[in-house]
């Protein structure tokens, strides 16, 4: 693999997060990160999406008319979503129920639209399936950020795994209910932003 | 970027559309069977949840070995002979759209706003030990706010008091009325009553928190805040399903005769 492509697949988990630098698909990154398990799922269906609707929009980027670009991304992306949502339901029902509505809101995370209107509609087919790749890694990567403090300190376990025995179950911990509320997660990606802006000053925005 | 014809938008617009809708109706009707056997898994798993005898553990076709699974006319509240008309082949949802099982409702009468009613209902019940009827579990549909809520009601073998209720399949507002769903929104239901002493459907949910002690708390149960519609529209499927359209001949049937186990 050359520098450039492996510099697409890696830049956008530090220096080019898509939630940390451009804070895009906050959204979700709220919803579903009270577990690991379902922020897991979520990334991959993300990565999954980006990837291939990246891919399709810079096979046919000379083929689509400027003027309903947009239209036809659209299309694109709710056609994957789609097919990722239905083969949910048709092998992981129970977490296809416990994502519910949020894989549907896929289409709107502004990442996947972001990606394909500024990346891959000016980019060759491998490059934008490697920084589709990319971002989805870029997301996943502050999603488990994110569930992994809520999860452990909201509920004592990590993908469902008791670590903390809690006190409603007789243990010892007693459970940090505010870590549970989607709110909490917008205090832990702000402490993240200001960490990665913090060791790399590039990514401030001027005053 | 070269220069485009006026159509080229129109036709490349509708050749996407063409290939998108085939990729997506494939796929619908591809793993259908696959979500459908997904789904009524997961109608068992509520069944059992509702009777409050779900185990993580053990297998559902395991557990669900204690159900007998029955189908009721609701007009005159009688079980239906097996040969007549099977349980294991009943759709009740599609029952009420059909000329054959269904008839439609008039509007005074259409509390749940359902439009149409079949005329057979499952139910579903559950042996103890010894070979007694522990509880019955009736299945009840209504609108709430957007969309149609599913739920299974298990009840006492007097009847009337709940043991449990598991709304599993609706539309409503994530986080306002889809909070039907919450484990412990649901654990408010077990020990209350359905009816009063003038055989009246008296349950209901209120708004705010139901009462902690008096006549009314047996009747009363915790309102959802932010989803005032989706709440009548669980009082009110309750009303229409425990009344004179719904399972009340059914129970009163059985309560003439005894109870299941006299």
């Amino acid at each position: 693999m050359d520098d450039r492509k492996r510099d697409l697949l890696l830049r956008s988990i530090i220096e080019r997060n898509p939630i940390a630098l451009l804070v895009l698909g906050i959204c979700s990154a709220l919803a579903v990160t009270s577990q690991m398990t379902t922020a897991f799922v979520m990334f991959i269906c993300v990565t999954l999406v980006v990837a291939f609707s990246s891919l399709t929009i810079s096979i046919v980027r000379y083929q689509i008319p400027n003027s309903v670009r947009i239209g036809i991304q659209i299309t694109v992306i709710a056609t994957l979503v789609i097919l990722v949502d239905q083969f949910l339901k048709a092998f992981y029902f129970d977490l296809s129920k416990q994502l519910s509505i949020y894989v549907g809101l896929i289409i709107t995370n502004c990442i996947v639209m972001g990606r394909a209107e500024g990346f891959a509609m000016s980019n060759p087919p491998v490059n934008s399936f490697l920084d589709g790749i990319g971002n989805g890694l870029g997301y996943g990567f502050v999603l488990m950020f994110v569930a992994f403090i809520r999860e452990l300190f909201g509920s004592g376990s990590l993908f469902g795994w008791e670590i903390f025995q809690l006190t409603t179950n007789g243990g010892w911990y007693e459970r940090n209910g505010f870590l549970l509320l989607p709110v909490s997660a917008f205090f832990l990606i702000a402490i993240l932003i200001w960490f990665l802006r913090t060791i790399d000053p590039v990514q401030q925005e001027k005053a | 970027m070269a220069e485009e014809s006026a159509l080229k938008p129109f036709y490349s617009v509708l050749v996407l559309a063409f290939a998108c809708s085939l990729l997506v109706a494939g796929a619908a009707v591809g793993l259908r069977p696959l979500q459908e056997s997904n789904r009524q898994l997961d109608q068992k798993k509520n069944i059992l949840r509702a009777a409050g005898i779900f185990k993580d553990d053990v297998s559902v076709a395991d557990q669900f070995k204690v159900v007998e699974t029955r189908l009721v006319e609701l007009a005159t509240g009688s079980f239906v002979a097996e040969e007549q008309l099977s349980p294991d082949e009943f759709n009740q949802t599609k029952a009420a759209f059909s000329d054959e099982l269904g008839r439609p409702l008039a509007k005074e009468e259409d509390l749940a706003r359902l439009s149409r009613l079949e005329k057979y209902s499952l139910v579903y019940l559950i042996a103890g030990d010894d070979n007694t009827i522990e509880q019955v579990i009736l299945p009840v549909r209504g609108k709430g706010l957007w969309s149609t809520m599913f739920a299974y009601v298990a009840l006492d073998a007097d009847l009337n008091t709940i043991r449990g209720v598991s709304f599993y399949a609706h539309g409503e507002t994530p986080g306002l009325g889809g909070e039907v769903e919450n484990a412990n929104w649901q654990k408010g239901w077990q020990g209350k009553k359905v009816y009063d002493q003038d055989r009246a459907v008296r349950l209901q949910v209120v708004k705010g928190s139901a009462e902690k002690s008096g006549e009314q708390a047996a009747y009363e149960i915790d309102g959802l805040s932010g989803a005032t519609m989706t709440a009548n529209g669980v009082s009110d499927l309750m009303q229409f399903w425990f009344g004179d359209h719904g399972f009340k001949p059914f129970i009163e049937r059985i309560k003439k005769e005894g109870g299941f186990n006299g």
